[in-house]
């Protein structure tokens, strides 16, 4: 977030600073040595994968640059839009907000491992079925959110649907198409092949 | 963000020894508010201490007829956690409030209490905020304050803690778990955080190296009456303008005990025992109601945008109130008004 505001003048009462803190200057970050990267495991998509990885590399960053499974998007990088949703041991998270370090030894399922045998996940079908998506930015992390909802199994109705979903963005506005797609899979209709 | 090095604890001893004596090293479990403040070098710590694998994941009966949830619980485990949804549903519906189910897999329930402000100055390393740059200013009062503080505030700091966890614990009269290389040690929630006065960078009384174990409810979880009501700007993954945490008992018409906590208008969550001391022996009229509210309220200061937060928070206690009393919580997937 990086709000500014420019309407802040100074009022003396409230601007006073603090007296025990008036000789301390801003905190000076702290000089360490850059430590060594250090050997992890992840499986990704059912495939065990060795890599070394800095302390702050994260685990969208591990995905996208180490492991070159771009279909993770970057999107805000602060855990608000849900475009860098992974299937973390068969759960969602924001990719973004945790470190590839923290996660060795991991089940990582992206968007490049929902299909099998040449065929995509019936979510995939049915996104293109309702069309939705449009500039499909946001739809990987969609799709991969949608997976850990009905592995969930907690929505029950189109309401529940929204709330679970409330955690991806789509600023092309594709809402009422993916809630359609979602519950058509959840029905377990069946859809175009 | 700077770099930083890692290192891993495997027991509560181990993670206690490993951050001892050193104040720039900080704790990771979740990570969701941690990481996002590292991002914008809010945060700087010198080295994380990893401890997503102390044996702190269990949600078990206490021998009192509590409930003791260990502080590496995922946020969507206690929401989904049968004894959970049972007897304490009003704890399980805040959780469902707050975040999105994202981060509910990855937040802790001990990162839940130890998250930070969402004060836009807190977070934009630019301006000055004494809570981020103690003695640097308070932007806030005189900027942009939509979501700030209208109780318990100081000249220094008009922050409000973010949580939705915390304010249904407030009303549950939760206790927290802590272990330090001095021992253990219980703090009731209420006692938890701190309000900013001349102060503003403490956010707890957690004191440094301290480590959180475990959240225990007591037996009480007000199940029947009970609601979370949380207001905000949108109707999903939103911080609180004003969110309130309903529990009420009725002894035949009349009110037997009541319990009122507020989040998105304080420090900490707020609980006011005077307001509810108003409502007992009270008929569940709007009247009681609205005179509960205006004592909570009697304090309440706006600094211009946030100003109508007040008023907002009035009639949210009434409502809150009426739908504890008419058995009629918050639903928060279908968000209708009632």
């Amino acid at each position: 977030m990086s709000f500014r505001c420019t309407g802040n003048s100074p009022r003396s009462e409230w601007r006073r600073p603090l007296a025990h803190k008036t000789a301390v200057a801003r905190r000076a970050p702290a000089r360490v040595p850059t430590p060594e990267k250090v050997a992890i495991t992840l499986v990704v998509n059912g495939v065990k994968r060795e890599l070394l990885v800095a302390p702050w590399k994260t685990l969208l960053d591990a995905l996208r640059d180490d492991l070159d499974l771009t279909g993770t998007k970057k999107g805000c990088d602060h855990g608000q839009c849900g475009a860098c949703t992974v299937l973390l041991d068969g759960r969602r998270i924001n990719s973004c907000l945790t470190l590839a370090i923290m996660k060795d030894g991991a089940e990582i399922t992206t968007i490049e491992g929902l299909a099998a045998d040449g065929r995509l996940h019936p979510l995939q079908e049915a996104f293109i079925e309702h069309d939705a998506f449009q500039c499909g930015y946001c739809t990987p992390g969609q799709i991969c959110s949608a997976a850990g909802l009905i592995a969930e199994g907690r929505a029950k109705t189109i309401d529940d649907i929204r709330e679970l979903m409330s955690g991806n963005l789509c600023r092309c506005g594709a809402y009422s198409n993916i809630v359609a797609a979602i519950e058509q899979v959840m029905q377990g209709r069946k859809t175009r092949s | 963000m700077n770099n930083f090095g890692y290192a891993r604890a495997d027991t509560v001893a181990d993670a206690i020894r490993q951050i001892a004596g050193d104040p720039t090293a900080k704790f990771i479990a979740g990570g969701t508010n941690l990481i996002d403040l590292m991002k914008e070098n809010v945060e700087r710590p010198s080295r994380l201490v990893d401890i997503n694998r102390l044996p702190l994941r269990k949600i078990e009966n206490t021998a009192g007829g509590g409930l003791r949830i260990g502080a590496l619980v995922p946020n969507t485990d206690v929401a989904y956690h049968p004894e959970v949804e049972r007897r304490y549903p009003m704890l399980a519906s805040a959780f469902l409030a707050g975040a999105s189910q994202q981060l509910r897999n990855m937040a802790s329930v001990g990162g839940n209490l130890m998250q930070r402000t969402r004060c836009y100055y807190f977070y934009d390393t630019a301006t000055p905020c004494n809570k981020r740059a103690p003695g640097s200013g308070c932007s806030a009062i005189t900027g942009v304050n939509r979501i700030h503080a209208i109780l318990g505030m100081s000249e220094h700091c008009i922050a409000v803690h973010p949580s939705d966890m915390c304010v249904a614990l407030a009303a549950l009269e939760a206790v927290v778990h802590v272990v330090g290389a001095r021992g253990e040690r219980a703090i009731r929630l209420a006692d938890f955080h701190r309000l900013p006065g001349d102060r503003p960078e403490i956010d707890t009384n957690l004191q440094a190296g301290e480590i959180i174990t475990a959240i225990e409810l007591p037996p009480r979880g007000f199940a029947e009456n009970w609601t979370y009501l949380k207001i905000r700007d949108r109707a999903s993954y939103a911080f609180a303008l004003v969110s309130i945490a309903a529990g009420l008992e009725f002894e035949g018409d009349a009110i037997k005990e009541a319990r009122l906590a507020l989040g998105g208008v304080a420090h900490k969550p707020w609980r006011d025992q005077q307001a509810e001391a108003l409502l007992r022996g009270q008929a569940a009229t709007r009247d009681s109601f609205a005179r509960a509210a205006d004592a909570l309220l009697r304090d309440a200061k706006g600094f211009g945008h946030n100003t109508f937060k007040i008023e907002l928070a009035r009639r949210g206690i009434v409502r809150a109130l009426t739908q504890a009393a008419g058995r009629m919580p918050q639903s928060q997937s279908r968000k209708v008004v009632r």
